[in-house]
């Protein structure tokens, strides 16, 4: 090319560009669409849409949740202030038409007219294969139908092509809401065993994909990081017929604009907003704000019981009565929170979890109990937390710091990056740190059996060692199977107070999940996920 | 006038000595490369992340996390990681996005297009504001349209480009209603148009969809602004500079003093003899836009190359991040040679150093 002609055509390239193009044919407004559509923004989107997947992450857990049924689910109640909210002792048939819980098995019969998503009967052959790969995969799924004594494929029996039974491996109360869970999810056999292949027995690339059930919503349409649209499955018999038509789900990563779309009205429904904008959100009155306490979660300070100093009673008692608990709920999270301290002294211990500890805020009686321990002038030590949640773990560290300097305990605080922080929660080496737990079986044995006990599952962070609590969760354990509720009842009391006695974890606080949504969405139900359940929202 | 003075025939000799160049410059280009692939696969391994850890998610037993790891190929030494990788990366294929759970090499490719449509608009919205600014600013030196082009350059690289963003959405969005949500590249009631080129606004008039046209314009505008806003500065400054350099050269003052009009002495004579520096410049600003508009990504919610590597390096995710780096490479590659192709053109005295 010569210069002048470049140039020359530089210059008509440029003036094309500023020329206005084609004419714009405007098509009528898409009202009717907007109205059946459910447009949902959150910060991040699945990695993979079946559960089943190889690290799926949360977010593909509503997706789940949505579009596969499974055999049973829960039954609905009203809490007092109108939230919906499952119920974690009544079951809803779901894909079963019945189910008849006998003494070492649980026998279900399939809905008659239950087809998947491309118009193939429900039958046992898929519910076995299903389950067979829930508990065959590896990785999370399996890990949690094992939380409910699932764990072998000859567990599942098909009786006839309408009938499938569940035998018991030994008496566990978990077994049944284990099966209500997300991932005990049905799914269309025949389809995806023509995408297995050797490699690949189960076909989890083709779910990972695409959605293979019988459930209220399909994805049509997923662009990783960016949208998951879903639409309505109208052959759906697992429930009453789902309101919206079409959900659009949109990942938008910064708060702010989540916060700006739906005070516009652009965004439907919006749940991982910061505490403050909820607040905020919440005063305004242009929208609804829903909040609920996580179900059988708390965020707690944990001590490492294996080292000095955390290993003597005396510097975790004098810990547990050096935190700012009042502050960190109005300053850090707004009043968004149930307090899990301060409890009276002379009030009960309840059949319950979570439920607040004795301890509250007493500079004095910390120093006191810190001499008295051997460290009147205090230790240095870390106090760690992990980065992915530091909008409200910055803020309760710095609080805390504070507070224990106060007491002489000088600590440095350790922001592990969100990639990090489980590997090094694992090790079991950080002396002091924050962190969440919750349990999707809501059961104090079930949270004790992760987080205390001997066993030394990867939540007993703090390393805590006691045969006499061990014997008590294994006893309620026992008595939950055999249905033996004074003994149930001493065993639960019994560990709650050993474990606040001994306090290898301080609980702060219940978390909220908090949800907005404008004033003409309705049916937000609260489940064990946390996640939405788009079957029952309603708009308009 | 000296540039303008070469015949034609020399340009025959020149297309040769140019593609000769073409060559060298890809041939040189092949180590750092290899240089490239070598060591983007020893930093995301030196990550402090354990990726089997994190994809086992919040409830995963040791177990777990240990079959996980296995199923990724992470329990085997580094160096059959590295062969593996380097095999893959030779039948073309980059790996798995964990994070996305989609192939590297797919995102890359849906992807960039949507990073680069936004980062050549947001340069076109720079060089529309900046060439001019700099052109009058360097014919009235120490003037008041000087000291605009200098306060409003400054004022548009300190601000950090999330808070231009912000305040742009803060203002055209929630408090004017003027401009579409921040929701990506379109409206959630549109599908984009039929694949051609990947850039929405090509592929629309393509398609002849012009609705579809107009609301990625629309979505275009304020990201474009804010990446526009924050490279104001380099090409002012560049192009101010090198039009005062060439303003006060003899062939200015020989046209001025020949009666032609100042509009033709600055924009014919003195503006194309000042592009060069410009041109280096903008190479520069683009490449350097391309990895920068990360935030402007995060802000806007839009779908590009730079938000998927920080998502994935915050999850420890290799694949993506060795892929993202590779494409990179290649790009800063391809632009430089490109840019001094197009030197050649624009100034012949390029090609006789050449």
């Amino acid at each position: 090319m010569k210069r002048r002609e470049f140039l020359k055509s530089m210059t008509a390239l440029a003036a094309g560009g500023v020329l206005p193009a084609a004419p714009a044919i405007w098509s009528p407004a898409k009202a009717q669409s907007r109205q059946e559509t459910l447009l949902i923004v959150s910060e991040s989107g699945p990695n993979n849409i079946d559960i089943h997947g190889v690290g799926t992450n949360v977010p593909g857990y509503e997706v789940s949740w949505n579009c596969y049924d499974r055999l049973i689910s829960h039954e609905m109640k009203t809490l007092p202030n109108g939230v919906q909210y499952y119920d974690r002792d009544k079951f809803r048939l779901e894909l079963a038409d019945d189910m008849k819980v006998g003494d070492m098995s649980v026998t279900f019969k399939l809905k008659k007219n239950a087809v998947f998503q491309d118009g193939t009967p429900v039958t046992a052959k898929d519910v076995k294969w299903s389950l067979d790969r829930a508990v065959t995969v590896g990785g999370f799924p399996t890990f949690q139908m094992g939380a409910g004594s699932l764990t072998k494929p000859e567990q599942f029996v098909v009786v006839d092509d309408n009938t499938v039974r569940v035998d018991f491996l030994r008496k566990d109360r978990l077994t049944l809401p284990d099966l209500a869970v997300i991932v005990p999810a049905i799914y269309n056999s025949e389809l995806v065993k023509k995408h297995a292949n050797e490699k690949d027995p189960w076909g989890l690339e083709y779910t990972k994909q695409n959605t293979a059930g019988s459930g209220a919503y399909r994805v049509v349409s997923w662009n990783a990081g960016t949208e998951v649209i879903l639409e309505r499955n109208d052959k759906w018999v697992g429930g009453p017929p789902p309101k919206v038509r079409r959900i659009v789900w949109r990942m938008v990563p910064s708060a702010g604009n989540r916060r700006a779309l739906l005070e516009r009205g652009d965004a439907d429904i919006s749940y991982d907003l910061p505490n403050k904008d909820f607040v905020e959100l919440k005063d305004l009155g242009k929208l609804n704000i829903v909040s609920t306490p996580y179900s059988n979660g708390i965020q707690y300070i944990g001590m490492n019981v294996k080292n000095p100093p955390f290993d003597n009673l005396k510097v975790r008692q004098a810990v547990a009565y050096a935190i700012p608990y009042q502050k960190i709920m109005d300053a850090v999270l707004f009043g968004l929170a149930k307090p899990m301290f301060g409890a009276p002294a002379e009030s009960p211990t309840e059949v319950a979890w979570p439920q607040p500890h004795k301890y509250n805020t007493d500079i004095a009686k910390a120093k006191a109990l810190l001499a008295e321990a051997g460290y009147p002038n205090g230790f240095e030590t870390t106090l760690s937390f992990d980065l992915g949640f530091a909008g409200v773990n910055e803020p309760l560290c710095v609080l805390t710091q504070e507070s224990l300097a106060q007491i002489g305990i000088k600590c440095t605080i350790n922001k592990i990056p969100g990639a990090t922080w489980r590997t090094e929660l694992n090790k079991k080496v950080l002396p002091l740190y924050t962190n969440v737990f919750s349990g999707w079986l809501d059961y104090p044995e079930y949270f004790f059996i992760w987080c205390y006990h001997g066993k030394n599952s990867i939540f007993n962070t703090m390393s805590y060692q006691s045969k006499e609590l061990d014997a008590l969760i294994d006893g309620a354990v026992t008595a939950a199977a055999e249905g033996d509720k004074t003994a149930y009842d001493k065993d639960v009391k019994g560990f709650v107070d050993l474990a606040y006695a001994d306090i290898p974890r301080i609980p702060l606080y219940q978390p909220f999940v908090n949800v907005a949504m404008q004033k003409n969405v309705s049916g937000y139900q609260y489940w064990f996920h946390r996640r939405l359940d788009y079957r029952a929202l309603v708009k308009g | 006038m000296g540039p303008r003075l070469h015949g034609d025939d020399y340009m025959v000799g020149a297309n040769a000595a140019m593609l000769m160049m073409v060559v060298k410059r890809m041939l040189i280009a092949v180590p750092s490369l290899i240089g490239v692939v070598i060591v983007t696969f020893l930093l995301t391994r030196a990550l402090p992340g354990d990726p089997a850890a994190y994809f086992a998610g919040p409830a995963a037993t040791n177990e777990a996390i240990e079959q996980i790891r296995v199923k990724l190929g992470l329990d085997r030494p580094l160096y059959v990681q590295f062969i593996r990788y380097v095999g893959d990366l030779a039948r073309g294929d980059l790996g798995n996005s964990l994070t996305t759970g989609q192939p590297v090499g797919y995102e890359i490719k849906t992807r960039l297009p949507a990073s680069a449509e936004l980062t050549l608009l947001g340069l076109m919205v720079s060089m529309a504001i900046a060439v001019p600014l700099g052109i009058l600013a360097a014919t009235r030196p120490n003037s008041v349209i000087d000291h605009v082009c200098r306060v409003v350059s400054t004022a548009g690289v300190s601000l950090p480009v999330f808070f231009t963003g912000l305040i742009l959405i803060y203002v055209f969005y929630y408090l004017l209603g003027w401009a579409p949500a921040p929701l990506g590249r379109l409206d959630v009631f549109f599908s984009p148009p039929p694949h051609v080129t990947g850039f929405y606004l090509v592929d629309s008039l393509i398609a002849g969809d012009g609705e579809v046209f107009f609301s990625s314009l629309k979505q275009l505008v304020l990201p474009a602004l804010t990446l526009g806003i924050f490279s104001l500065a380099p090409i002012a400054r560049m192009t101010r500079a090198s039009m005062l350099a060439v303003l006060a050269s003899d062939f200015v003052r020989t046209a001025r003093a020949s009666g032609l009009t100042p509009f033709t002495v600055i924009v014919t004579y003195a503006f194309r003899n000042a592009m060069l520096p410009v041109i280096t410049t903008l190479g520069m600003v683009f490449s350097f836009l391309l990895g920068a508009n990360v935030l402007v990504e995060k802000v806007f919610a839009w779908p590009g190359i730079g938000s998927f590597a920080v998502e994935a390096l915050i999850a420890s995710d290799f694949a993506p991040l060795q892929g993202f780096v590779l494409t990179m490479a290649v790009m800063y590659v391809v632009l430089n040679l490109l840019i001094d192709v197009l030197y050649g053109l624009i100034d012949p005295r390029v090609r006789i150093e050449a």
